[in-house]
């Protein structure tokens, strides 16, 4: 039954929310992670979201023509790419990471970027927690249709 | 005489396909909030529930689902982002409030059509 997906859709966009606030959480854990090596310092991660078209259900309504555009939409995780931002290196020869020139690779993580990117994720996931949750209630006073 | 529910219930049973509809349709404009190139979308309710109820007289069908598909369109941003979504959170949120108020005022019409007839069954 179609009233169901949309259980569907918050749930993947909850979903797609949560994945995208572990990577900030990943990214800020590793904000003053350092290296010796520039290639073995931790990048920044960033999820890229997709739209998942649902064309069943267009098709099922009897327009197969405009299937793409008439269907509902769901979200979902592409992938997650890397920041290709080069390590900033530091002179700290005291560190027992350094190389043999005494430098050390700190992370590309950029702290205030992440924690705006943070606040979005919380806000949309939020917006998908009371979808789903007005979703619900209508769904059930639906069901009570009749009896009151 | 033959009492027809679809008649009977009026415009009410279609209004609450079209709002589960467009409660849908919202729901996905909200998951997509983030999506690069996604644009958002909405249902031209007024027309749809027109066609809807003009398809209903003609055929004796049920219609409004499919009134519905071809009654979506796409929201003209007032902001577009640099990533090509056009979805405005605000402006979706006020409308799935609006459309969930909807959506039960109409399972409140359909309760009190229900009921009428429940009390013209038992008589008393």
């Amino acid at each position: 039954m179609s009233s169901f997906k949309v259980f569907d859709i918050a749930g993947a966009g909850m979903s797609a929310e949560s994945v995208r606030l572990n990577t900030v959480a990943s990214n800020l854990a590793n904000a003053d992670s350092v290296s010796g090596d520039p290639s073995q310092v931790y990048q920044a991660k960033h999820p890229v979201f997709q739209t998942v078209q649902d064309t069943q259900s267009a098709q099922a309504l009897g327009a197969p023509g405009q299937a793409i555009e008439q269907a509902s939409a769901s979200v979902k995780v592409a992938g997650i790419v890397t920041n290709g931002t080069a390590p900033e290196s530091r002179y700290d020869p005291g560190n027992p990471l350094a190389n043999a020139d005494g430098y050390v690779y700190s992370s590309n993580v950029n702290v205030v970027e992440e924690m705006t990117d943070m606040i979005s994720a919380s806000r949309a996931y939020q917006n998908n927690v009371e979808v789903m949750n007005t979703a619900r209630n209508l769904m059930l006073d639906t069901l009570k249709l009749g009896q009151s | 005489m033959a009492l027809n529910l679809d008649s009977y219930l009026g415009v009410h049973a279609q209004a609450l396909t079209l709002e589960a509809q467009r409660t849908e349709l919202l729901a996905a404009n909200l998951a997509n909030a983030d999506t690069p190139n996604y644009k958002a979308r909405d249902i031209d309710f007024k027309t749809a529930l027109a066609a809807a109820g003009a398809a209903d007289g003609a055929a004796g069908t049920r219609p409004a689902a499919a009134t519905a598909a071809s009654n979506i369109k796409y929201r003209v941003p007032m902001a577009p982002s640099l990533d090509g979504n056009t979805v405005d959170t605000q402006l979706e949120q006020a409308a799935f409030a609006e459309n969930s108020v909807r959506y039960q005022a109409t399972l409140t019409f359909l309760n009190a059509r229900l009921k009428e007839l429940m009390t013209a069954i038992v008589g008393q």
